[in-house]
């Protein structure tokens, strides 16, 4: 019998979601595959996204858990608005899903899981294999359930553990419609299961049945093709924004020689990264895993009066607990790296899904004037470039720094191109040196105003420093009137000058034009697309990008005065917009707000661009 | 007093004295406050312990004993309220060659820092912590406290307190605590053996020091350390010796049917071998937790060190995993990390 051969198409990017219940180990799928698309040299970008439950009900909407990855042949930016192929282990995950899913999209789907009960449990009137409401799109159904049974039957797998691997058939299937060599999942299944090698054999097997299966029946029309893509020269890896944000602080403290200390409390979606750096203490990183948020940043403090990088990390909920210890980190002027993984809020609000909503909690949620420096990362593995710049100028500031990331970014991978620490920027913490006559705790380099580090064991410089005002220069407790402005001009103007220290405002586009667009933090990606779209399209379109939001690049006001509108595009009901009014008043400003734990759609915000260009 | 003492912190090489130690600060504690004695104590132990000056770091919460950093002459931080704990852990975790002390009260690490208190104990932190207990909120002026005795007056309970008042000694073993003592404001020779004794302590040493409040709970210790009771009312332990009290040491606990009791020795029978002999290092809490919460009328109340245990301290245990790590690690700078597990080059 000779094979028909399929046709070959050629796409530059490709979104692919997997779906199922949280038990269905979606995850694996969607890691093992997008490891195969970097190994083959595609750009990419991926997301997991999950109930906030552990082990919600099966077969309902509220357990599906799913991963979505976007590829390409060219710079990916984000994990993609509609998926081109889904995979769908169960009818809840199929009807929770198939609202982002584009007409045409090809659909792998298990037949066995369609049973009366799962359907109706879905909350399906009917089967949607039998109807007609999966007309739109290519559908690839098999019963995988049973043939990963038989696939396994000469084994003697047990059923249990041979139904928990239908998720290797369906990848299968997928390795074949993209075309992918097994060589990379296979690999990887012998280092990762290296203690069971039964588990090496049964993934081995079924991810093999599942490719035949698709290449014998000839279940699709056309294998898909997506060139690799024209990457800078260099190493990479696939990195997620939370461990890039342990990364990027451990190399922060190598750099600077100061050891790190990072007290944290659990809390999503920023765990990752105090989990992650709990394993690296061959690298002298100490992790306090605090009773609650109060230690964990209180303890912090304590390690940085001592010398040490001191960091602590959490999510919004976690912010609001460590606001009166920022104040304290603020007033001894002590260096402390908060990271902050925003999530939905307020309150408990959408643990695992992103918002933007933080930024004035960041900037303003203290009591007294207290001013720290805040940054944004804007990818997943930019975070390991802009936790870097929160310790490094946290400490040569000795100012507390807020880095803002977001769920999206935190769980969210990219790929990452592998730095050599000899490249990355020097720290220079200003540490005082041993019996320094002029030592005073709060005598100030006339620059930055920066006040010297003093290493408590260090002889001759004794020194008490704490929550009450101090006196200027020698740091006695003072309650003079005029002391307490002195001071307080002090820290502000502190902060104002990391300005000096930091890069300029880009823009992307042309420097005047009709319109500009602003965003901040985790949806460069989005808002960069969808920019794109319109300067193709010829229209005088420009973005700038903010990471540096406390002080603002100087020069913030050159760069947004060169346009006719601003629209300031966020995930939340417009804080950074009301920043900008406040700090650099124009009557320019439009907004583009949602607030619905979800990215950005490219469409939905070169509509609201166009929008603008067409009112008068 | 000389004997073993922690050599993780070092030594000084030169003897030093009290003056090494005091402030140029005014001390602002109310003349009368038992605080002023704590204070004394504190600079006469400093030198006996014999560490560098500057490795001493001492770190406080908020509330009158909380002022104390500001006037001894070491590295020092004063924190915010009830925090003192959690500030303590960061200092002496990141760097364990700080012997670190924390001032504290009543209100500072049982009320608003009681999570902190309890989980640095269960931790066994190698910190000291004097815990100035006066019963009584002072420097927000009068009100009651969680060591309040139920039915006190104060500013917030006109009619009486309706809460029931912490046991310090108890709640410390409650959290597996390994170091534990009590000692009067008004005996500068007793604080300063019990700190001494805190200082030879690996782990989290809780010295709960009865001191007076002269505005807002005058005399409210004096039932039990006035000079005109406390022969009969306090017991001053010593370890390896009887647990004797009384005018002339004729009183003394025995355990009988699982319980303390008080006796006489020479009455019914008794002589001083039936009467309990003090073991500060027993790692059993059971005698030292019922020590600890024995209280006149009907017992004296202990004094002392009362538990003193040899357990694992975390800050020893970090160091010792990072050492692990460190040995069998392949990855010993950020370039080894960055380059670890999958990654390809593209050319």
């Amino acid at each position: 019998m000779t094979k028909k051969k399929p046709q070959v198409i050629e796409r530059d990017n490709v979104v692919i979601k997997f779906v199922g219940d949280s038990g269905d180990g979606m995850q694996f799928s969607g890691s093992l595959f997008s490891d195969s698309a970097a190994i083959a040299g595609n750009d990419l970008a991926t997301f997991p996204d999950f109930p906030a439950e552990i082990r919600a009900p099966q077969n309902t909407i509220a357990g599906v858990s799913g991963f979505q990855m976007h590829m390409g042949s060219s710079k990916i930016f984000t994990t993609g608005d509609m998926v081109d192929v889904l995979v769908a282990m169960n009818p809840a995950s199929l009807r929770a899903n198939l609202k982002w899913v584009k007409k045409g999209a090809t659909i792998i789907l298990d037949q066995d899981a369609f049973d009366d009960k799962s359907i109706e449990k879905a909350g399906y009137k009917q089967n949607p294999l039998l109807d007609d409401s999966l007309a739109p799109y290519q559908i690839v159904k098999a019963p995988i359930t049973t043939l990963t049974k038989d696939s396994l039957a000469t084994l003697g797998i047990d059923n249990k553990t041979a139904e928990r691997s239908k998720n290797m058939f369906s990848l299968g299937i997928l390795y074949y419609i993209f075309n992918r060599d097994l060589k990379a999942p296979f690999k990887y299944f012998e280092e990762k299961f290296k203690k069971k090698k039964e588990l090496v054999e049964i993934n081995k097997v079924v991810l093999q049945a599942g490719y035949n299966y698709a290449e014998t029946i000839e279940v699709v029309e056309s294998v898909i093709q997506v060139a690799p893509a024209k990457m800078e020269k260099g190493r990479y890896r696939n990195i997620t924004g939370n461990v890039a944000t342990a990364w990027g602080l451990l190399a922060a403290s190598e750099k600077s020689g100061r050891p790190l200390f990072l007290g944290s409390y659990p809390i999503t979606p920023a765990t990752e990264i105090m989990m992650e750096l709990s394993k690296h203490k061959s690298l002298g990183a100490k992790v306090f895993q605090a009773e609650d948020e109060i230690a964990g940043i209180c303890s912090a403090i304590g390690a940085s009066y001592t010398g040490a990088m001191a960091c602590t990390t959490t999510s919004g909920p976690g912010l609001s607990l460590k606001s009166e210890a920022i104040g304290l980190a603020v007033i001894t002027e002590l260096p402390l790296i908060i990271v902050d993984v925003q999530r939905g809020g307020p309150s408990t609000g959408l643990p695992t899904k992103s918002e933007q909503s933080d930024l004035y909690q960041a900037l303003f949620g203290r009591n007294g004037e207290c001013p720290v420096i805040v940054i944004a990362a804007s990818s997943s593995e930019n975070c390991f470039n802009y936790a870097y710049m929160a310790a490094k100028l946290s400490m040569e500031h000795m100012t507390p720094t807020i880095l803002l990331t977001d769920g999206y970014l935190g769980f969210g991978s990219a790929l990452f191109k592998i730095p050599k620490m000899k490249d990355m920027p020097p720290i220079n913490p200003p540490l005082a040196e041993a019996n320094d006559k002029n030592f005073k705790p709060y005598r100030r380099d006339p620059e930055t105003l920066v006040r010297k580090w003093a290493i408590p064991g260090t002889e001759g410089l004794r020194h008490r420093i704490g929550g009450l005002e101090k006196e200027d220069v020698t740091g006695i407790v003072s309650t003079d009137p005029m002391n307490h402005q002195v001071m307080t001009e002090n820290r502000n103007n502190k902060v104002q000058k990391v300005a000096d220290y930091i890069p300029l405002q880009d823009i992307d586009g042309d420097k005047t034009g009709d319109l500009l667009v602003v965003s901040w933090g985790g949806t460069y990606g989005a808002v960069h697309s969808a920019v794109k779209v319109m300067q193709e399209a010829g229209k005088k379109v420009s973005h700038a990008h903010f990471h540096y939001i406390m002080p603002l690049p100087k020069n913030t006001a050159e760069v947004l005065n060169g346009f006719k509108k601003i629209v300031v595009c966020e995930l939340n009901s417009g804080q950074f917009v009301n920043y900008l009014r406040m700090t650099h008043p124009t009557p320019n400003y439009h907004q583009f707000n949602k607030v619905q734990g979800l990215p950005f759609m490219i469409n939905e915000l070169t509509e609201k661009f166009n929008q603008l260009l067409e009112e008068k | 007093m000389d004997d073993f003492i922690n050599m993780t912190v070092e030594r000084s090489n030169v003897q030093l004295t009290k003056a090494d130690f005091e402030s140029d600060q005014m001390v602002k504690w109310c003349p009368g406050c038992g605080a002023h004695a704590i204070l004394s104590a504190v600079e006469r132990v400093f030198p006996k312990i014999g560490y560098r000056k500057e490795n001493f770091c001492m770190v406080s919460g908020i509330g009158c004993s909380s002022r104390f950093p500001y006037y001894v002459n070491t590295y020092g931080i004063h924190g915010i309220h009830g925090r003192a704990a959690a500030i303590g852990s960061g200092v002496k975790i990141a760097n364990p060659k700080l012997s670190t002390w924390i001032a504290t009260g009543d209100g500072d690490s049982l009320a608003i820092g009681g999570n902190h208190f309890i989980h640095i104990i269960r931790r066994n932190v190698d910190v000291n912590i004097i815990l100035f207990n006066n019963q009584i909120y002072g420097l927000t002026k009068g009100q009651y406290s969680p060591t309040t005795p139920m039915g006190k007056v104060t500013k917030t309970s006109p009619q009486g307190t309706i809460e029931h008042p912490f046991n310090i000694g108890e709640l410390v073993m409650g959290a597996q605590g390994t170091f534990f003592a009590r000692v009067p404001d008004n005996n500068i020779s007793m604080m300063t053996e019990a700190m001494f004794e805190a200082a030879k302590h690996d782990g989290t040493s809780i010295m709960e020091i009865l001191q007076n409040c002269i505005i807002f709970a005058d005399k409210a210790h004096f039932d039990v350390i006035g000079k005109d009771v406390k022969d009969e009312t306090m017991l001053v332990l010593k370890n390896g010796e009887p647990m004797v009290f009384g005018k002339n040491h004729e009183k003394g606990l025995i355990l009988k049917d699982q319980l303390l009791e008080v006796v006489e020795v020479g009455k019914n029978g008794i002589t001083i071998d039936d009467i309990l002999v003090h073991d500060q290092y027993n790692p059993d809490p059971g005698i030292h937790t019922m020590l600890a919460k024995l209280a006149p009328p009907n017992f004296p109340m202990v004094f002392g060190v009362i538990r003193s245990a040899m357990f694992p301290t975390y800050d020893d245990m970090v160091e010792e995993q990072i050492s692990q790590a460190k040995a069998t690690s392949k990855i010993r700078n950020v370039d080894d990390l960055l380059n670890s597990g999958d990654t390809w080059e593209i050319k």
